[in-house]
């Protein structure tokens, strides 16, 4: 069977014909199968989801009970037969309950990894490799300028400038699914104790980390909290925050971002961040070149990123390797709107 | 290198002065010698060594890495330092040693042969991180535009210890990196480093902006006036240094050297004194537009030609030492005895003394300050930007003390011109859109529309800017990255009164003028915008200039 036959990639993710699903299909579907919650690939309105019970969780915290018709829970390592197609979930490593999907038939596998990363996350479950025929790779930052840091030296920063600026609040913009959390996290492995301050847009979803059992401190809202009390305070926050009416509470704050976009400067200044913290929940060059090869693929399909710079790199090193050009992936500032509607200005 | 790097990072994203300050100064803190001091030479723009050029690192990358891979990166980040700092092959090494610390590669940038350069530079960034390499690079390269000035670096080494900046201006000539016997004395452990040089920098006195209300407490029998020329506030200072030579230094007013930019002027100094004047152009006598001046700023080569059609001048407003005698303690009016005997000494016509103003009233004073032609300064009258108002027995203090020196500007030009576009403010501001561009009306492709003319970014109350940021949110048409762009119809939109101090022709300006120092001194929410101002009105106030000639004639 041809990898195409298997899995038919279109405008609006990749869909498998002989089963009759789609993989983080950007339009209603009847069957759906959900890599992770993120809102550019986890939609509300299909028939039938299938998807990692905190994916399935995090989507009704944010869409209500009726986000899907029908559900059903996958575990991590658990094989699905859908009619002749065997369909297994692994670990993504990108957020909590994020998945690769390996979707196998006639001896032919295809992994469909959505978004991934290869760095430690106290967070969540770590990458799993997957050896394949094809590798589905995401290339959010698919350029050999990224390389991400140590998060632990980059959270040191942050702590650094707490010390030094005792009476300004920290703003940390953070996507409000994932990175928020790991970067609390983080912020308590480096022995932070006091309180986290978070927005209102990040109270479900922090909530429902530590319901999972992940120890995330004392964490404290800004809503309810006097000016005074937020001076020289963490106050982690969905980065579209930062420069809107929110913000004004806080008397010259240092504003820190933690995203992989940070390494770039020209994009740190254009975002007006005092402090960018280079964190990023997304696989760098290394990681991306580096699994792409341990998979064992000899044919790499790209979603959404650079892509050009990737089908380069493995068209020179004798892989076949092709962009997928799926609409809207990769919006991770529009994600965040789900969340800040209505907090604005409260 | 590291935490330099670091530091450098850091302060280029900070807008807050005090908040530079506060990072430098813990830098300085717990880095130590000679680090830091190589650091505060850095800043201070006192290191000296070859520069790399970018052909040799362009080479130097593209040993490295694949070119179609170094042009999309390229193309990305858009800075070269910066794409070669992030693409260079990482060389993890754990507990490694050999990560050069800033003084080791000030001191070997020093000794290198440009042989040797090459190679030197490939071990430092294989031993270096991503920040450590960008700055490497910077240094390296020449190109560190980080928004910290000399004055700014020594402010925050005062704040070390007890000392204050004007104490380390003091100390400072003759000094040389990397100034270990001035961080022990700033951190309170060590005698002051003896200063030997006469051609110090003194902090310069300034005036207040004169309110109506003001007058009626001031009586005019206490003071004196005398024009505000429209050049640059500046300091010469003229000793013998240690072996009886003449050295000459000039200062901008906020205390950094400017020597190298005027070398026209220094042979006029053959006194030991320190003079605070006006630095102006005078061709045949007559003082020149500020326009014209600004042609002879900021280049980086003083052509010989550059001397010739602009020749600098300085007119002298006071006398802050002289023969090494300080004079900053006596009274104005004897400074200003001292200093007319002064010039005359110099014998040069490229300095003279700035002409009092007579007046018995406030009043006549301000006829003086409305006509300064039928006043005393004749045909220079359009370079003067206003009256000066001094205590008679104000002595010469740093900073701006109260009641001794007022200044009162010939009224502003204004127009009403439309707002166009905003962009959110720094630092405090940073949730306020608060940066506006505006326009005025002209008859273009599209029949009648609004052309930009300038910015402007203060002028108004905390609570106006509310007002203005709320006008914002609410009639955004178009986002641009950071900058809204703001309805401007007719019959829509939001009418600026823009008060400004000069105009000139511009080329880089769509409009083809640019204002001096234009900000916000009225909203005109009354107007709507379709009666704001046209182009025309401002090419009529250009007229008068005679830097427009002349600029005209330099392009063809």
């Amino acid at each position: 069977m041809r990898p195409e036959q298997l899995l038919t990639p279109t405008p609006s993710g990749v869909c498998c014909k002989p089963a009759k699903f789609h993989i983080d299909p950007t339009r209603k579907v009847d069957r759906a199968l959900i890599t992770h919650a993120h809102s550019d690939h986890a939609r509300a309105g299909h028939k039938h989801v299938l998807a990692t019970r905190e994916t399935l969780d995090i989507m009704r915290l944010r869409y209500g009970e009726n986000f899907a018709g029908s559900v059903q829970e996958v575990g991590y390592g658990e094989t699905l037969n859908l009619d002749s197609v065997k369909v297994t979930f692994h670990p993504a490593g990108h957020v909590l309950g994020s998945a690769q999907i390996a979707v196998e038939a006639n001896g032919c596998r295809i992994v469909a990894s959505g978004d991934y990363k290869d760095a430690a996350d106290p967070t969540c479950a770590p990458f799993e490799l997957v050896p394949c025929d094809v590798f589905i790779s995401e290339a959010t930052f698919g350029l050999p300028v990224f390389r991400h840091p140590d998060a632990s030296e980059e959270i040191r920063k942050l702590l650094q400038s707490v010390t030094l600026f005792p009476e300004r609040a920290h703003l940390v913009g953070a996507y409000s699914l994932g990175k928020a959390q790991r970067v609390i996290a983080l912020i308590r492995e480096a022995g932070y104790e006091k309180p986290v301050y978070i927005h209102g847009a990040l109270e479900k979803i922090t909530a429902y980390y530590e319901e999972c059992g992940i120890p995330l401190g004392p964490i404290e809202l800004v809503k309810g909290a006097k000016k005074a009390e937020l001076a020289g305070q963490i106050v982690v926050c969905p980065p579209s925050s930062m420069t809107d009416l929110w913000s004004r509470r806080f008397s010259d704050p240092v504003t820190c971002f933690a995203s992989g976009w940070m390494r770039v400067r020209a994009r740190a200044r254009q975002g007006q961040i005092h402090l960018p913290l280079v964190i990023s929940d997304h696989a760098d060059w290394d990681g991306l070149t580096n699994t792409i090869a341990a998979t064992g693929a000899g044919e790499v399909w790209v979603t959404h990123g650079q892509e050009d710079a990737i089908v380069h790199w493995a068209k020179a090193r004798g892989l076949k390797a092709r962009p997928l050009a799926i609409v809207g992936y990769g919006d991770e500032e529009s994600e965040d709107d789900l969340d800040t509607a209505g907090e604005t200005g409260a | 290198m590291n935490r330099f790097a670091e530091l450098l990072d850091r302060i280029a994203y900070e807008p807050g002065r005090n908040n530079k300050i506060k990072l430098i100064a813990d830098y300085f803190r717990t880095t130590p010698d000679p680090s830091r001091g190589y650091a505060l030479a850095a800043f201070t723009g006192a290191l000296s060594f070859k520069y790399a050029k970018p052909a040799l690192l362009r080479g130097l990358i593209s040993d490295r890495v694949d070119p179609e891979l170094f042009a999309l990166s390229y193309d990305y980040v858009g800075d070269l330092s910066e794409t070669i700092a992030l693409l260079w092959p990482a060389k993890k090494i754990k507990g490694r040693n050999d990560v050069p610390t800033l003084s080791e590669i000030v001191e070997t940038l020093g000794a290198l042969g440009k042989l040797e350069l090459p190679g030197q530079l490939v071990r430092w960034l294989d031993a270096l991180d991503e920040r450590g390499r960008w700055a490497l690079l910077k240094l390296v390269t020449g190109g560190m535009r980080i928004g910290v000035s000399a004055r700014l670096a020594k402010t925050a080494a005062a704040a070390l210890g007890p000392h204050d900046v004007t104490e380390v201006e003091l100390a400072w000539p003759g000094l040389e990196p990397p100034y270990e016997k001035l961080f022990a004395w700033l951190e309170g452990e060590g005698e002051a480093p003896e200063s030997n040089n006469p051609v110090l920098f003194r902090p310069v006195m300034l005036a207040h902006a004169i309110e109506a209300s003001d007058f009626g407490k001031l009586d005019p029998k206490e003071f004196v006036a005398e024009w505000k020329w429209d050049g640059i506030r500046m300091q010469a200072a003229s000793g013998l240094d240690k072996s009886g030579k003449r050295a000459t230094r000039l200062y901008s007013r906020t205390g950094e050297e400017i020597t190298k930019s005027f070398p026209d002027l220094l042979s006029a100094f053959q006194h030991d004194g320190v003079l605070d004047g006006e630095l102006l152009i005078l061709r045949e006598g007559r003082v020149q537009s500020f326009n014209v001046l600004q042609q002879r700023l900021n280049r980086k080569a003083v052509s010989s030609k550059l001397l010739q059609e602009f020749p600098a001048h300085i007119r002298a407003y006071d006398l802050l030492s002289e023969d090494g005698e300080d004079l900053r303690h006596l009274p104005f009016l004897e400074r200003r005895k001292r200093l007319g005997k002064f010039v005359k000494n110099l014998k040069d016509s490229r300095v003279d003394l700035s002409p009092m103003v007579s007046f018995g009233s406030w009043d006549e004073l301000a006829g003086a300050r409305a006509d300064p032609a039928q006043h005393g300064a004749g045909q220079d009258a359009d370079a003067v930007e206003g009256v000066m108002i001094k205590r008679g027995d104000s002595v010469y203090q740093p900073g701006r003390p109260k009641g001794q020196w007022w200044k009162w500007k010939r009224d502003p030009k204004v127009i009403d011109a439309v707002l166009m576009y905003a962009q959110r403010g720094h630092g405090k501001r940073s949730s306020f859109y608060s940066d506006y561009t505006f326009g005025v009306w002209t008859n273009g492709d599209e029949g009648e529309q609004l052309v930009p003319v300038g910015k402007a970014y203060f002028g108004f109350t905390d609570e106006e800017l509310q007002q203005i940021d709320r006008f914002v949110r609410r009639h955004t048409v178009n986002k641009f990255g950071p900058v809204r762009e703001i309805v401007h119809e007719p019959n829509e939109g939001l009418v600026f009164e823009v008060a400004f101090e000069g105009l000139a022709r511009s080329s880089r300006h769509k409009s083809g003028v640019a204002m001096r120092f234009p900000r916000i001194s009225r909203l005109r929410w009354d107007k709507p915008p379709k009666e704001a101002d046209r182009i025309e009105a401002l090419e009529r106030l250009l007229e008068g200039d005679p830097a427009a000639p002349l600029k005209r004639k330099r392009r063809a």
